[in-house]
């Protein structure tokens, strides 16, 4: 059963059309990747997912209900999504940004829990940003506060993570370690990734599925073999790329 | 600092200042006659210049104080911009023009606080109903609509202000810059006071979480829109409330809450409590140095609050960044 489902989805910016009569599905342990050129709405088609914007038509399913009619906290316990940036008008420190993901999870009059706090610590261990619940957000290295956002979604812990360039700032170490983790909770318990990636060799690396857009309403899925082809890329970046044989299986280079 | 700690001084502080504010005045009062006169023994003179007087003055001024730094708290939050106060949208232009009118038309004391009220309530609604626009409501829109619509009755108050006669003046420069010695019976803006704080902690982990900007809130699982018009009206109600008491009392609403920022409380859910105690106890402190400092002239209390206030500010600032290491 899929997780999250569009039916005939129609997303435009303006004059852009992001695309057309999209029909696509995220099944539980996808790992799917949307590729494409800057400006092609990759980053519109992930807040749209989220019900963050309204699509120009279509419908889309959470859980075989229609998004539009859920409301945003059980939206929040089904589905996160890591931005591809923040912005902060006001200090918080490490540990109430991570605990953040419980939101969705207490009620109106609840307080965090001991339990909360827990996952918290958890999930700060598991991105590498343990010792650190004092420090001011905006003291943290680039680098850092994208683990910190990928630890709030660990703590939201939703079963559908949509990640918008997951591995931004990150060094090499971090960016196999968080792709590793997030991986990882897909083998164990049944959750679905949805990422925009601009990495195309970390992308083939990690997901097993590929959404392109081209821009111009069109798309193609399917894996890696199906749709990563040489004319396939070569249209959608516009450049022509090289492919070699690495340990991990073919890696583009671009030329 | 551990939550029930910062209450309780906060509290402590609220009784301090109502205790030298119910003390000092024209006519000194020792704490033994205080005693006497809270236990129903005094003389009639100082028993009615404490209760009658003092008492419901002290009451005014903390209820006042409170409801702008709440207020101040909540526009901060809504807006997202710490700069904000309770009258950046105009509420209290709006208050302002009516109490003027009152005033002008030498009204009496229950016109003054209706002209002025509705004042704000017309300002809050019109804000409102314009920053719509063609269905968003977007935090630019509405701090542009309010800052226009602020700068309108502003030009609205300076025509008042000029066409009225030199005996009127003083009173409504008086108002302008915020006085209690207007203030009417302060149960009803108590009890506002009570309901906006118990509405407005209520919502305080969805507004922490508003703080990190409204998609992000919306992604864990925050009803932006709902929430922030509830913000909007449940602030602009405790602006019209703080303003029809003792007129724009400048500055609390401002400081208040970033100094309770600066000195680390983030959870709205002890800082807006924090907010109204601290915000109370300022302004009793200023309104007993506003009756006080130049006795028997009365200054406006929105001369004190600045007074205060900016040297508290400066000084929590220059230590609030280092010992926080912020970068803004």
């Amino acid at each position: 059963m899929p997780l999250l489902e569009t039916r005939k989805l129609r997303i435009e910016i303006g004059t852009t059309r992001v695309c057309d009569d999209l029909d696509f599905s995220l099944n539980a342990g996808d790992r799917c990747c949307i590729l494409g050129r800057n400006g092609t709405g990759k980053t519109t088609l992930l807040h749209t997912l989220a019900g963050l914007r309204l699509p120009a038509s279509g419908d889309i399913k959470l859980n075989k209900q229609s998004l539009q009619q859920l409301p945003r906290k059980r939206i929040a316990q089904h589905m996160g999504l890591l931005f591809q940036d923040h912005s902060d008008a006001f200090p918080a420190n490490v540990m109430e940004t991570v605990l953040g993901g419980r939101h969705p999870w207490m009620g109106p009059f609840e307080w965090e829990t001991e339990q909360d706090y827990a996952l918290a610590r958890a999930a700060l261990r598991a991105v590498d940003l343990d010792n650190m619940e004092q420090r001011i957000v905006t003291t943290l290295s680039g680098g850092e506060r994208r683990r910190l956002g990928i630890a709030c979604l660990l703590t939201q812990n939703p079963q559908i993570q949509l990640l918008d360039e997951p591995t931004n700032h990150l060094d090499i170490h971090h960016q196999i370690s968080m792709l590793d983790l997030l991986q990882r909770q897909t083998a164990d318990d049944n959750k679905a990734l949805l990422f925009v990636m601009h990495d195309l060799n970390l992308a083939l690396r990690y997901c097993n599925r590929f959404l392109l857009l081209f821009g111009d309403g069109e798309t193609v899925q399917g894996t890696a073999s199906e749709v990563l082809t040489h004319t396939h890329l070569e249209r959608l970046y516009q450049h022509p790329l090289q492919s070699v044989q690495g340990p991990h299986g073919t890696v583009w280079l671009p030329q | 600092m551990r939550a029930p700690t910062l209450l309780a001084l906060l509290l402590i502080l609220t009784l301090v200042s109502l205790l030298v504010s119910l003390l000092s005045g024209s006519v000194t009062i020792s704490w033994q006659e205080l005693l006497k006169i809270l236990s129903g023994a005094g003389d009639a003179l100082t028993t009615q210049v404490v209760l009658e007087l003092r008492w419901p003055r002290a009451v005014a001024a903390f209820t006042t104080g409170a409801l702008l730094s709440l207020a101040g708290a909540l526009m901060q939050v809504l807006l997202r911009n710490p700069l904000a106060d309770p009258y950046v949208l105009g509420v209290s232009g709006g208050a302002a023009t009516g109490a003027l009118l009152a005033l002008l038309l030498g009204l009496g004391s229950f016109w003054l606080h209706s002209a002025a009220f509705g004042g704000a309530l017309l300002s809050m609604l019109l804000v409102f109903g314009l920053s719509h626009g063609s269905g968003s409501w977007t935090t630019s829109r509405l701090l542009l609509t309010g800052v226009v619509i602020a700068a309108g009755w502003g030009a609205v108050i300076g025509f008042l202000l000029a066409l009225s006669p030199d005996q009127s003046l003083r009173g409504m420069l008086f108002w302008l810059m915020g006085d209690l010695s207007y203030a009417a019976s302060p149960t009803t803006g108590f009890l506002v006071l009570v309901v906006g704080l118990l509405l407005a902690t209520a919502i305080g982990r969805s507004l922490n979480m508003l703080t990190r900007g409204e998609q992000t809130a919306a992604t864990l699982g925050v009803n932006i829109i709902p929430l922030r018009r509830f913000i909007y009206l449940l602030a602009s109600l405790l602006s019209a409330t703080a303003v029809t008491l003792a007129g724009s009392i400048g500055f609390v609403g401002l400081i208040v809450p970033h100094v309770l920022r600066l000195i680390g409380v983030r959870d709205h859910r002890l800082l807006l409590p924090a907010a109204a105690l601290l915000g109370g106890s300022l302004l009793i402190v200023a309104d007993t140095l506003a009756r006080t400092l130049l006795a028997p002239r009365q200054l406006p209390v929105g001369i004190l609050t600045a007074l205060v206030g900016v040297p508290l500010f400066l000084v929590l600032l220059h230590h609030g960044r280092s010992l926080h290491g912020e970068t803004r």
